[in-house]
């Protein structure tokens, strides 16, 4: 595949669709809208992208530091979890990256009006929980103007904000685009109306999607808060009771659906989703997925493979590679359906869990209705 | 109207003075969470501080690189909006000026602020408009207009064309995205007694315009009629962070 090194939405950009029974077809983004049904509810991610590069020193040694913010370890507004390389910036790839000077406990990092203190270690020379000393206030004003997009080296002009963010962005939480929502303009959101199609959001703090060390890239993605609003766990919940599909815009989608979704019924609210989506998991709630081409092995991909078989999989990366699809987060997209024999209610031995999760839907709607 | 509006997050430019600062303080008194924006830090620090709980951002509206940086900082202390008042203005020429003695670039700074500054501020705030619409709070943008937006008032060319041109987009906005939910309103406050008006007519009788409290009622009132009764009210902890 071809890296897409411009953030722009083509207007040819390209769709490949892999069919629930394995099927790929070609086609163009702008048919999204054609693959989805009447009464399918469409869940996308509005989380908007914050400017969570930030450069600077770091004070004991003056060395200076990159520090990415990646997510969070507690519900304290001024603490995270960051990646911290040393000098350098996203032109250089991130495997070439040079270390930070070693971090110590207490050490005060100097970013740009912010300064941060190291909190603890985690258990590798990069990985960081740190503290931000300024008032809420100072902190949002000190990050939009100090901080960039994170980026990578496959795109070398610098981001700006609104190169990052979707069109539905709202609450900005997320580390790094939930890129598969480039897919949707205003105009695809409105035909999906006219077409009977329900669109909902779910917001969903997406993460950092790539350190460089492999050590690190292993432990991806990290924690992700999620938050549902009822209007969005409704729209789930009577369209899984009526039989009809649940679309995942993007694998955060997926992840925070399944996560709270477990066991067939979404509820309304906040949560953390902790856990990863392979091969051996059985998907709960989500029928379709749309996303952006990934390489194989990466958390990403490695979603997928819930949705599809292997061979068809790598049929379909052929497939892709075969027709200059392009990448990463600019690049074209697919539209997963979840292969019929993978598909709860399909096997015997998942049919109780597709009943179940039918009753528990007709009772929360019930509640719903009582209020 | 004593906290009508309690849980409603409104975002209010040019919040410092005027018909703005008038909005600021009534929509603070009726229990809204107010979120505003102006481009003085001593001024946005003083009204934050009068008005307790509420949110002032430093910020430019008519300059595109300020856009993302403002909006970053209201949703993230607000955590949503679900009403945005396009309220912020330039005047164009001041004292003004026959079309003919224009300056291009007066003419540009009242664009800028006036059409392409709310242009951006909306299509920025769109995707927490459209959530809030789709969880049943009411999603509105009033645009503040001017009947110099549809009467011919030699002297007030840039000032009137700039406003005909948010009046006609607000129309167009509306027409596109009534059906998520997202209602848009240009409104006329008439003619009011503040700083702007005494920049554009220095020698005009004050005491014959209107209080800018008084326009602020009136908006408000509207706005009460379009939203719904009573504002459903905020998860706890709407922010996924």
């Amino acid at each position: 595949m071809i890296a897409a090194d411009k953030p722009i939405r083509a207007a040819d950009a390209k769709l490949l669709y892999v069919d629930a029974d394995g099927g790929v077809h070609h086609g163009l983004r702008t048919d999204l809208v054609k693959l989805l049904h009447r009464g399918d509810v469409v869940v996308a991610n509005d989380a908007a992208t914050l400017p969570a590069s930030l450069h600077g020193l770091h004070e004991r040694t003056g060395a200076p530091i990159e520090v990415r913010l990646a997510g969070r370890t507690t519900s304290t507004m001024n603490a995270f979890v960051a990646v911290v390389f040393g000098a350098g910036d996203y032109r250089t790839r991130t495997e070439d990256r040079e270390l930070p000077p070693t971090l110590l406990e207490g050490d005060v990092l100097v970013l740009g009006p912010l300064q941060a203190i190291v909190v603890s270690l985690l258990d590798h020379p990069r990985l960081v929980s740190l503290r931000f000393t300024a008032s809420m206030a100072a902190l949002w004003e000190g990050i939009v103007h100090h901080g960039r997009p994170i980026q990578y080296a496959h795109v070398s002009q610098s981001l700006e904000l609104w190169d990052v963010w979707t069109a539905i962005a709202g609450p900005p939480v997320a580390y790094e685009a939930p890129s598969a929502g480039f897919a949707l303009d205003w105009r695809t959101v409105a035909a999906m109306r006219g077409k009977g199609v329900k669109f909902a959001t779910l917001t969903h703090a997406a993460g950092i999607s790539s350190t460089g060390d492999p050590a690190l890239d292993a432990r991806l993605p990290f924690d992700e808060p999620y938050f549902i609003p009822e209007a969005t766990a409704i729209a789930i919940n009577t369209a899984r009771a009526a039989n009809r599909r649940v679309v995942a815009i993007g694998t955060t989608v997926v992840r925070a659906l399944e996560h709270v979704g477990h066991d067939g019924v979404v509820a309304a609210g906040p949560g953390v989703a902790n856990q990863r989506i392979g091969a051996a998991d059985t998907l709960c709630i989500v029928d379709a997925i749309v996303s952006g081409t990934h390489e194989a092995g990466s958390s990403h991909y490695e979603l997928l493979r819930a949705f599809v078989d292997d061979a068809t999989l790598q049929h379909a990366d052929a497939e892709l590679e075969a027709h200059s699809y392009r990448t990463h987060e600019f690049g074209d997209s697919i539209f997963v359906e979840r292969q019929l024999a993978l598909r709860v209610g399909v096997r015997t031995t998942g049919s109780w869990r597709r009943e179940r999760a039918v009753r528990h839907s007709n009772r929360a709607l019930a509640q719903v209705g009582a209020k | 109207m004593q906290q009508a509006l309690q849980g409603l997050r409104v975002v209010v430019t040019g919040g410092t003075s005027g018909l703005g600062l008038a909005l600021v303080s009534a929509l603070h008194a009726a229990g809204a969470r107010v979120g505003f924006v102006a481009r003085t830090r001593d001024r946005v620090e003083e009204v934050e501080w009068l008005h307790g709980g509420s949110v002032g951002v430093v910020g430019d509206v008519s300059i595109k690189q300020d856009i993302h940086k403002i909006v970053v900082q209201l949703l993230g202390r607000l955590g949503g909006v679900d009403v945005l008042i396009n309220n912020a203005s330039d005047l164009g020429p001041t004292p003004l000026a026959l079309l003919g003695d224009t300056e291009c670039e007066d003419f540009e700074r009242a664009l800028q602020t006036n059409v392409l500054g709310a242009f951006r501020l909306t299509k920025a705030l769109l995707g927490s408009l459209t959530a809030a619409a789709r969880e049943g709070r009411g999603a509105l943008v009033l645009n503040v207009s001017s009947d110099a937006a549809v009467n011919a008032y030699a002297g007030w060319g840039a000032y009137g064309a700039s406003k005909a041109a948010l009046t006609h987009l607000t129309k167009v906005w509306n027409e596109e995205l009534a059906s998520q939910g997202v209602r848009f309103l240009a409104l006329d406050p008439g003619d009011m007694d503040t700083p702007m008006h005494a920049a554009a007519v220095p020698e005009g009788d004050r005491a014959s315009l209107k209080r800018p409290e008084m326009a602020a009622r009136e908006f408000i009132a509207t706005m009460m009629g379009l939203l719904p009764q009573p504002i459903p009210s905020i998860a706890a902890s709407r922010r996924a962070s």
